[in-house]
């Protein structure tokens, strides 16, 4: 400090430090005047209002839970509604001796320890004299019996509550989901006010991503109650608002058509509309009925859901990873054109093998007698394997990997469900990261006819194939169509989003690979030629093989079923009409073997399906 | 020994409190609040004895700190405030890094025998540190004084209001400005402070406060948008508060309380159990009560020896109005829902010890003054 500086003066320094003293003692008793004021106006001015309240009372906070929106597909047929069911309740302030209530009541009604488990946890986040549920759904028996005695039961009470109900059953339940009893992980996710009186929770699909939009809002009412808890009158009531009703994009007939044309079969199957990326049907088969997870599923219906060989559970569409085998061909010949590393008419020679330059190793054909001479047009009808792996050993691993992107290879759609899984396109800097591995030129062979580490989902594929069939433009597949929003009723159709667009070099280039897809199924040599019988619209189509013993797939298999499921899987992807898309179909079945023979006739009854009586 | 004997029984304990240099008034009005406080909180708690005998231990506990707290010299007690003030700062940091989470928040350090918050030393610490800090600086402060004060004060309460405990950084910062404000800033800055502050609230509104907070605000403005939520808390504080009328349903009468409508009614909320059972007549009194022992504190502080003690009694009497303030203020639903408790009333540990010990310190303070009286 410089000493120019004046010293410290006690004398001064008191008198400033006294003066402040003065001041703040003076705003404190004015701040607290205020509180006294406020103290007034509460006990002496609005004394009465406020005693009435208190008195008369005793008011009570109801919660009215909000009833959940419901889903219709795209004409309007409900997939997802409300219904009334008996549920057995317990307020718990007005049970003495919880333990001896629960030892009675088991008498007129069964409930086990999940049951148990279940209530516990709903009642620690319960507000005061709120009923927590105990059993959900009685049965009409358990009803009548509980009813009669209910007078025994002190703060025991059956309410009606609306549940959640899949009237399609099983119908669409991938491409639906279903909600399930709320469990604490679901409430650390949400506002636990807006849950405060909700026992159901979107788990997966449609039903867990749109949860906001279906909840609604909470209400609650202020009720006056005697001194058995029983409400008197409604003081003043904020009625719940129901949640938005959602409308898919889903068509339920034609989902039902392409359900039922898997027969035995599990896989999956994905329609969408080319033109806004409207996903029409979304299959995964074998399917199950939600229901069972509305009013807590038995555990070992669940333990059977579970350990099925089949894997209901398992959402094949969205989770499914596959590879795409020859289906991928007619996005490598595109990018053979684009980047100039094939002519649509130069001819390559498949003697049923090819060799790699200074390898001895020979990769065969799935033709072992070969295919003879072959222009691009004729390895695509054909299903070339030779010239496929010829174009991949030109095009490199870098230029195959950069261009599949670009059709949404190896990453997510982005489509407004959950589970959704971002398939791979094997590349350089992957092998290295995943496996420390150096990329070997073999590899880049067999990814070109869509094998090796190449995985797709079939919403992918069908995502993919209806970017062939308009010419290059992705839209981001979508099961919502509109929202209509309650109150009011106002729809708002959800936008089409345009999740990328391939600009080609050559517009003629596009005309190639759709004639050559044309041809896979008009054409007399077409791998799909078959489902051509009887066809009143064309169809580009590509149909697919996929090894499965040389891809290691997430699944083990029990070695009773190795024989089976070691089978190929079977894929087709189409769409039509070939000149006007309306609808793009990937279909794949798992251990169906070839193509042609299980998976195309799939496609076609779905194509069938939504273009001839659609109108 | 060679004092006369006296016989007269005033003076006899004048010579008690003498000897253990206490304050005879402040400490009768710190008992019968307590007192007060005990009666209040056992009709809150549902005529909890288990309760009761808890809080009571608490008070004596507090109360032996309270005495060993003002028999600490006066310049013993300036020379630890540095090392308080750091240790409180390392223990906040180790709330951060090791802290145990509780009700969403981390403010608790488990060292083994006993829990407790660091945010709770802090609330002496800071007051103390720029006290020392300013105590022999030329009053009224220089600019360079108030940043560097401005800054001890800000790093602990920003450390604690990301816990988030914002009822205990508002009780931190406010106990280090008013130290700041006793030594003379100029209103200028004061003002100017104020008026950027009220332009920077939509700001803070958007990128401070987290959304619980923001609730409790608009909550206040209109509880009945959220009856569930916070508001459920302001309309059953009032609904008991103002069932209550001017002379109260009488002790253990309270049906609000006693039926288990008020939330957290022995500790925050405690005031409105009070306010029900002994009505407008009994609040004010207690109001009364309390705003004695601050004008105690604020005498002791306006006669205190030197600055440090001036600066030191002062900033505690008044942050002890503050959460005297937010509290009661909350309750009757003019400020929003923030967590402090009631001084000395509400119940739980630790406020009641840092409570206490601040009161040791006044004691301290008056002492190094023997003619005060």
């Amino acid at each position: 400090m410089l000493k120019r500086e004046q010293l410290k003066d006690d004398y001064l320094e008191h008198r400033l430090i006294k003066r402040r003293l003065i001041f703040s003692a003076v705003v404190a008793v004015v701040l607290l005047s205020l509180v006294v004021g406020r103290l007034y106006v509460l006990q002496v001015v609005e004394y009465d209002h406020f005693v009435t309240l208190s008195d008369s009372n005793r008011i009570r906070l109801k919660v009215l839970p909000p009833t959940r929106g419901l889903i219709f597909d795209r004409h309007g047929v409900v997939m997802a509604d409300n219904l009334p069911a008996y549920r057995l309740e317990i307020v718990r302030e007005q049970v003495d001796d919880l333990d001896a209530t629960l030892q009675r009541l088991r008498q007129y009604v069964e409930f086990d320890d999940q049951d148990l488990k279940r209530f516990e946890q709903a009642s620690r986040r319960r507000r005061p004299f709120e009923s927590v549920p105990l059993k959900l759904n009685l049965t009409d028996e358990e009803v009548a019996r509980l009813a009669v005695n209910l007078h025994d039961f002190e703060g025991v009470e059956i309410n009606a509550r609306l549940t959640r109900n899949y009237p399609l059953g099983a119908h669409a339940v991938h491409a639906l989901g279903y909600v399930s009893r709320i469990d604490e992980r679901d409430l650390s996710e949400v506002n636990e006010i807006e849950y405060s009186g909700t026992t159901h929770i979107g788990k997966v699909g449609v039903e867990k991503y749109y949860e906001k939009e279906l909840h609604g809002k909470v209400g609650f009412q202020q009720v006056e109650v005697n001194a058995n808890g029983r409400t008197l009158r409604v003081l003043s009531e904020t009625p719940p608002v129901q949640g938005n009703n959602l409308y898919l994009t889903i068509d339920s007939r034609l989902q039902r058509v392409a359900e039922q044309a898997f027969g035995d079969w599990n896989g999956a199957a994905v329609a969408i509309d080319p033109n806004n990326g409207e996903v029409l049907a979304l299959v995964s088969m074998p399917v199950f009925d939600p229901n069972l997870f509305v009013n807590g599923i038995s555990y070992k219906n669940y333990a059977d859901l579970r350990d099925s060989p089949d894997r209901p559970l398992f959402n094949r569409a969205l989770s499914g990873q596959y590879p795409p085998g020859s289906t991928s061909k007619p996005f490598y010949a595109l990018a053979g054109l684009e980047l100039n590393a094939i002519a649509a008419d130069k001819k390559v020679f498949c003697p049923g093998y090819y060799q790699l330059p200074n390898e001895p190793r020979k990769y065969r054909d799935w033709k072992k007698q070969g295919h003879g001479h072959m222009d691009l047009n004729d390895a695509i009808t054909q299903s070339c394997d030779v010239y496929f792996y010829k174009l991949a050993y030109e095009l490199t691993i870098d230029r195959m990997s950069a261009f599949m992107k670009q059709f949404g290879f190896g990453r997510k759609t982005g489509i407004d469900s959950t589970g959704e899984r971002s398939g791979l396109m094997p590349s350089r800097e992957w092998k290295r990261g995943a496996e420390g591995m150096p990329w070997f030129p073999g590899e880049t062979l067999i990814t070109g006819i869509g094998q090796g580490a190449l995985l797709v989902t079939p919403l992918q594929l069908a995502d993919s194939t209806a970017a062939l069939a308009s010419w290059g433009t992705r839209f981001q597949p979508r099961l919502v169509r509109a929202i209509e929003k309650v109150p009011g009723y106002e729809k708002v159709e959800m936008t089409s989003k345009i999740s990328g667009r391939y600009e080609v070099v050559k517009p003629e280039n596009w005309q190639h690979i759709h004639d050559a897809m044309v041809n896979v199924v008009h054409g007399l040599r077409g791998t799909a030629h078959r489902i051509a019988r009887g066809l009143d619209y064309k169809v580009a189509g590509k149909t697919g093989t996929a090894q499965v013993f040389e891809v290691a797939q997430d699944e083990e298999y029990d070695a009773e079923e190795v024989h089976e499921k070691l089978r190929d899987h079977a894929l087709f992807m189409a769409y039509a009409p070939a000149d006007a898309p309306r609808i793009a179909v990937a279909v794949i079945v798992e251990n169906g073997g070839h193509g042609s023979s299980v998976a195309a006739p799939i496609a076609r009854l779905i194509m069938d399906a939504y273009l001839l009586e659609d109108t | 020994m060679n004092q006369t004997l006296e016989f007269d029984s005033a003076s006899v304990s004048r010579r008690i409190m003498d000897a253990l240099r206490l304050d005879p008034v402040l400490l009768s009005l710190l008992l019968i609040l307590a007192a007060f406080g005990t009666m209040v909180l056992y009709s809150a708690s549902g005529a909890d004895q288990a309760a009761m005998i808890r809080q009571t231990t608490r008070i004596l506990v507090a109360m032996l700190l309270l005495i060993a707290t003002a028999n600490l010299p006066l310049r013993v007690i300036r020379m630890i405030s540095v090392w308080l003030y750091l240790a409180g700062i390392a223990l906040l940091v180790a709330v951060i890094m090791f802290g145990e989470v509780g009700k969403g928040a981390q403010r608790w350090l488990d060292l083994g025998i006993i829990r407790f918050q660091p945010s709770e030393i802090l609330k002496l610490a800071v007051p103390m540190v720029i006290a020392a800090y300013l105590s022999d600086r030329v009053l009224p402060i220089g600019f360079k004084d108030l940043v560097v004060s401005t800054v001890l004060v800000l790093i602990p309460v920003v450390l604690i209001a990301r816990q988030p405990d914002l009822g205990t950084a508002i009780l931190v910062g406010s106990a280090g400005f008013f130290v700041l404000f006793l030594a003379g800033v100029r209103w200028k800055i004061i003002i100017a402070t104020a008026v950027s502050l009220a332009a920077a609230t939509p700001l803070l509104w958007k990128f401070v406060l987290h959304d619980y907070q923001r609730n409790r605000i608009l909550t206040l403005l209109d509880p009945e948008s959220d009856p569930l939520g916070s508001g459920y808390h302001i309309i059953q504080s009032k609904i008991a508060i103002g069932s209550g009328g001017v002379f109260g349903k009488g002790w253990l009468n309270g049906t609000q309380s006693q039926l288990d409508f008020i939330p957290e009614r022995s500790t925050d909320f405690i005031f409105s159990v009070f306010g029900e059972e002994f009505g407008f007549l009994g609040s004010v009194i207690l109001i009364l009560l309390y705003l004695a022992i601050i004008y105690r504190g604020l005498y002791i502080a306006a006669h205190a020896e030197d600055n440090f003690g001036r600066l030191l009694a002062g900033a505690l009497s008044l942050t002890f109005f503050v959460y005297l303030f937010v509290n009661t203020g909350m309750v009757a639903g003019i400020l929003p829902v923030v967590g402090v408790p009631l001084p000395l009333v509400s119940y739980g540990g630790t406020s009641m010890v840092t409570l206490m010990v601040g009161f040791g310190l006044i004691m301290s303070i008056r002492s190094a003054k023997r003619f005060l009286v």
